[in-house]
């Protein structure tokens, strides 16, 4: 009995956790679309996510890109398969790769900061302040996060799908001594723009959870410097866990017919 | 329980009603019922210990809490049904000073006092901000504050620009909560002659939660007393010490002894 009491109970708890998410999403969704939007919070946010998030992005895809290089080199010249290797970190880079890791990486600095910045508002009285001076919290600090979100990580994606590429491409010519200019053809041959578009929609997506999941953590936290750092990891780690997810069924849903 | 709700009938409607107003959290009640009424003009110190139910009677009233059950009235217009967008118009007649100050770090000083007129009332920043200095001054910040973040203030200056931004848009009504705590006592008498000042000025209604009696009988017409979440005494300021009313002389005197326990031990 004692077994079933706490699975129903975890049960619950599971169900409350995701009623309070979806309201909280709709509500946020909500005040997106309706005005007044603060065009001032949006560019803030928007620089925040996508102009200071380029290092640490660029940097992993182009590691990434590097890496997978190499590691196809070594798997593929057993087959004497080595001139793939230029499509296969094109495909990579742009389909799974750049928006993952890119999504992770900003579900590490962005959901974490957000979570961490607005929970400090919550228990220093600054949300009801917000309220007391007419301002709706949602509108005012969790919508310009998600708009932002959602525009910006799929433009970070682009930029590294790029610079990912490119990554490949140094490697592929200065240290497997690749024609350059075949290396190049060769990542143009087989990529179609589906490959970069679904890597751009699952980006979309991740900015949006990364966004929702920092801003929902932190709005909800409670209890002073502990509920913020509570707030803070769970952030990222739902996050994570959901571009995880939402990443296996994006790509179902583009590539379940090929 | 003894409950001397002593009450002059008013010739207007009260600016503020709550009548048998409850709320608890799990299974922890905090408001037991509580009835009050603030007329308009007046200033209501509302005194109580820690955990009383002070600050959750202010959130109930300003609808960042949603009560449990009860009425509570605004210039006779019942407010615990609202929705949102009406919410938010009700909250222009209010202004609060929090007991933190809740000043937004992320923002200038002049930034945050001009809040509520930018955001709130979508004034264009130039005028907000002649509006927000002005306002400053009023409490005794000069303009070269207005350019610094609230992290380089101390703790009574952020109380002050807390006070300014709380009358920066004229309120009708302006809530207090525990606006001397922390601070110490030269610091705590400025900041509630400002109170008393700032709130004659706007001839504004105003109600502040304190355990601070110094400062209860500087800034109050009228004191009522919450305890175990219900309004037990009310009266005027000079009558707090021949109330009558053993547990607010306890709370007054601030003795250990008397009808008023305290839970030193968990339960």
């Amino acid at each position: 009995m004692g077994f079933l009491a706490a699975t129903g109970r975890a049960f619950l708890v599971f169900l409350e956790a995701t009623g309070k998410l979806g309201l909280f999403t709709i509500a946020a969704l909500s005040h997106c679309v309706r005005p007044p939007l603060y065009p001032r919070q949006i560019l803030r946010q928007m620089i925040d996510i996508g102009y200071y998030s380029l290092p640490v992005v660029g940097l992993t895809a182009l590691f990434t890109g590097m890496v997978l290089a190499l590691q196809s080199y070594s798997g593929f010249s057993r087959f004497q398969a080595e001139g793939a290797i230029a499509t296969v970190v094109a495909l990579s880079v742009t389909r799974e790769l750049g928006p993952v890791l890119g999504g992770l990486m900003v579900a590490g600095r962005i959901g974490a900061s957000m979570a961490a910045e607005i929970g400090t508002m919550r228990v220093t009285e600054q949300i009801d302040a917000l309220s007391t001076l007419s301002t709706n919290p949602y509108k005012y600090l969790v919508a310009p996060r998600l708009l932002a979100g959602l525009t910006m990580l799929p433009i970070l994606v682009l930029v590294a799908d790029i610079i990912g590429v490119f990554g490949g491409f140094l490697v592929g010519v200065y240290r497997l001594n690749f024609n350059p200019s075949s290396y190049i053809s060769r990542t143009w041959e087989f990529l179609e723009p589906i490959d970069v578009i679904s890597g751009l929609v699952k980006a979309a997506v991740f900015g949006f959870v990364v966004a929702l999941m920092g801003c929902y953590h932190g709005y909800h936290s409670r209890g002073g410097a502990q509920g913020v750092g509570t707030a803070t990891t769970n952030a990222v780690v739902s996050a994570s866990i959901l571009i995880l997810v939402w990443n296996y069924l994006i790509t179902g849903i583009f590539f379940s017919t090929k | 329980m003894t409950a001397t709700v002593s009450q002059v009938p008013p010739a207007h409607p009260p600016k503020i009603s709550l009548k048998n107003v409850h709320k608890r959290f799990g299974p922890k009640v905090v408001l037991n019922g509580i009835d009050l009424e603030v007329g308009r003009g007046e200033s209501l110190v509302v005194i109580g210990g820690s955990g009383t139910g002070k600050s959750v009677m202010l959130k109930c009233i300003l609808g960042l809490l949603q009560p449990d059950s009860g009425s509570i009235r605004v210039d006779g217009a019942e407010t615990t049904k609202l929705r949102a967008r009406d919410r938010e118009k009700l909250l222009h007649k209010f202004g609060m000073l929090f007991q933190g100050a809740a000043l937004f770090d992320s923002l200038k000083v002049w930034e945050n006092v001009a809040f509520g007129l930018i955001q709130g009332e979508h004034m264009p920043r130039v005028k907000a901000k002649e509006i927000a200095i002005a306002k400053m001054g009023a409490v005794g910040l000069g303009p070269e504050v207005g350019e610094l973040f609230p992290s380089e203030l101390s703790g009574g200056m952020q109380k002050r620009v807390g006070l300014a931004r709380a009358i920066a848009d004229e309120p009708e009504i302006i809530f207090f909560d525990e606006p001397t705590t922390g601070l110490d006592p030269i610091m705590a008498d400025v900041i509630n002659e400002l109170i008393v000042k700032c709130v004659k000025d706007l001839g504004a209604t105003a109600v502040t939660i304190t355990h601070d009696m110094a400062s209860a009988r500087k800034i109050a017409d009228r004191v009522a007393m919450i305890y175990q979440g219900r309004i037990i005494w009310t009266g005027h300021a000079q009558d707090i010490d021949h109330s009558g009313n053993p547990y607010v002389d306890q709370f007054v005197h601030g003795k250990a002894d008397g009808p008023i326990k305290m839970q030193v031990r968990a339960l």
